[in-house]
């Protein structure tokens, strides 16, 4: 594979019965980019992100994900990407500390270097008075932005988001995006879905689904020049409502 | 008033989650409640629809009081809790019949108020609820909240995780709602369609920021506000940490949102501090405040005060 790619789909298909839920989709994310993944619901995202995360087998097509192929080698896929989503990030009945050290274990990661790395994570967060706190008595927006850094935790070179930042307040959500520019300026690749348009604007690339097809891809601003609108926003209304 | 609240608070054990919440809603009103996850907001519905007791405060929906007359509050309103409510065994019609039959009523009787809405789903009408996609799942949630033709209808965060295509479908039909005669009172995380409620209350943390129309709160926004951009947005966001007069700064699409500590800032001090800084592109000019941004303005203030 070339190694300027941290992730090449091609013809990339997943049917269910007789529902094409995603349709040949093909596409390449450069490393250290922030890739937004955006669609309507039902538009065959998650089904897709499922694909390149390596628990949903392609019914057809190729990806490669941190230079591995997620048909034959998903297992190396998985241990080679950090993954957070909205719905399941951390456990509230464990503490901070003790998710750290647990997902650290998942990652099979040294004792040393799990409690070296669970220091590093607090430090560099600011929580040392909630560390030993459980999970559940933290504010949503604290808890996305641990589960962010527990993605981290082995270093995987690519991470994948799924609408990280739902619900949170506009001021941690911010912070959250702060966190994102940061990895990707360390050269991590970010794979990101969003409902949120304004931060899609934060994205380097973004692309469109509808349907299980990939309607549009390209920098915030030329898909803005090409649909002759202001926002992002306006950019996905256009494309989604145009085929009804 | 169709709703009133005077001095409501809720505590679930140590954590107060309203503290002294007071507001009106008048008749055939849209009225946003406007916060993140953890504002109290759906406490704040849960005591207004009668599922909840307050700890101190009185409050009445439609003329009736929510813990004298409870019975009454349920048969005059309608409720569409965050998470999805319906049965997800019972088939889309089955569900809308059920719900009609437990308000003593049938689905022909107020199928008016519904039609709109129903015909969006009515091809799926033998579907299991369970099997819908979001956006069905919440047009048909909003039709079994509606069925018992409700004088006051309470959504709550009804587009949540919902794309823009489906949310703005969604406020379309609560714009046609309201023409009903129907009062409103909805709550979201999304500051942008706080712009198409009549009035709204932002809320943070149990207490209430502001209440006023969009326009007004927008228009109380106590600073110049700037577009910044350059052709490095992580270095122009770090900068602008350092930059000593930055009050505030705040990614807003393709621009940072700036506010300065100096009451009379010029632009072009910054664009020199951003040149010697090596950005390049640099763009900043004045813009007009959003409802977002005057959020964020005063949920610092209320930290501030929190903290001290």
């Amino acid at each position: 594979m070339n190694n300027t790619y941290s992730i090449q789909v091609e013809n990339l298909t997943k049917v269910f019965g007789d529902f094409t839920a995603v349709n040949g989709i093909s596409f390449k994310v450069s490393k250290g980019e922030i890739f937004g993944f955006l669609g309507a619901n039902g538009a065959g995202k998650t089904t897709a992100m499922k694909m390149l995360i390596g628990i949903s087998k392609p019914t057809t097509g190729q990806a490669n994900v941190a230079g591995y192929d997620v048909k034959t080698q998903a297992e190396e896929v998985k241990k080679n990407i950090g993954y957070m989503s909205q719905k399941f990030s951390l456990y509230n009945d464990l503490t901070i500390r003790e998710n750290i050290t647990f997902f650290g274990g998942i990652y099979g990661l040294s004792k040393m270097v799990i409690k070296e790395k669970s220091q590093k994570l607090i430090d560099e967060l600011g929580l040392h008075e909630e560390a030993n706190k459980l999970v559940s008595s933290l504010p949503l927006g604290w808890k996305q932005k641990v589960s962010f850094s527990v993605a981290l935790l082995h270093d995987p070179s690519i991470i994948f988001l799924d609408e990280p930042t739902g619900g949170v307040d506009p001021i941690t959500r911010r912070q959250f995006w702060k966190m994102i520019y940061r990895e990707a300026d360390k050269g991590k690749t970010i794979f990101v879905t969003t409902h949120y348009m304004d931060e899609a604007e934060y994205c380097d690339r973004v692309s469109i689904m509808v349907e299980g097809n990939i309607e549009a891809l390209d920098s915030p601003k030329n898909l803005k020049t090409k649909y002759n609108v202001e926002s992002m926003n306006q950019v996905f209304l256009k494309l989604a409502r145009n085929i009804e | 008033m169709s709703i009133i609240l005077k001095n409501i608070s809720k505590s679930y054990g140590k954590i107060k989650a309203l503290d002294h919440v007071s507001f009106d809603v008048k008749q055939g009103e849209l009225f946003g409640l406007i916060g993140p996850d953890g504002a109290g907001k759906t406490t704040l519905f849960r005591i207004l629809t009668t599922l909840l007791i307050q700890n101190e405060g009185d409050a009445t929906v439609a003329g009736y009081d929510v813990i004298k007359d409870y019975k009454s509050i349920r048969n005059h309103v309608g409720y569409m809790p965050g998470r999805f409510s319906l049965y997800q065994d019972l088939t889309v019609e089955e569900n809308l019949d059920f719900f009609a039959t437990i308000f003593d009523t049938t689905i022909e009787k107020n199928y008016d108020l519904i039609k709109d809405i129903y015909v969006q789903i009515e091809p799926f009408k033998d579907r299991k609820a369970g099997k819908l996609s979001g956006g069905m799942k919440q047009k048909l949630a909003l039709c079994c909240a509606l069925i018992h033709k409700p004088k006051v209808l309470f959504l709550d965060e009804p587009t949540t995780g919902v794309d823009p295509v489906s949310r703005k479908e969604f406020w379309e039909m609560l714009k046609r709602l309201q023409k009903k005669d129907i009062t409103i009172l909805v709550s979201t995380p999304y500051m942008d369609e706080a712009e198409l409620c009549d009035r709204i209350a932002l809320i943070t943390d149990g207490q209430i920021l502001q209440i006023d129309t969009p326009k007004e709160i927008i228009s109380t926004f106590p600073k110049k506000i700037y577009k910044v951009n350059t052709l490095e947005t992580y270095k122009l966001i770090q900068d602008l940490e350092l930059y000593p007069n930055t009050h505030s700064a705040y990614p807003f699409g393709e621009y940072i949102h700036f506010t300065s500590t100096l009451p009379n800032f010029e632009p072009k001090d910054l664009f020199s501090f951003l040149e010697k800084n090596q950005h390049t592109n640099i763009e900043v000019f004045e813009t007009s405040p959003t409802i977002e941004d005057t959020f964020m303005e005063l949920s610092n203030t209320h930290n501030q005060v929190a903290d001290e």
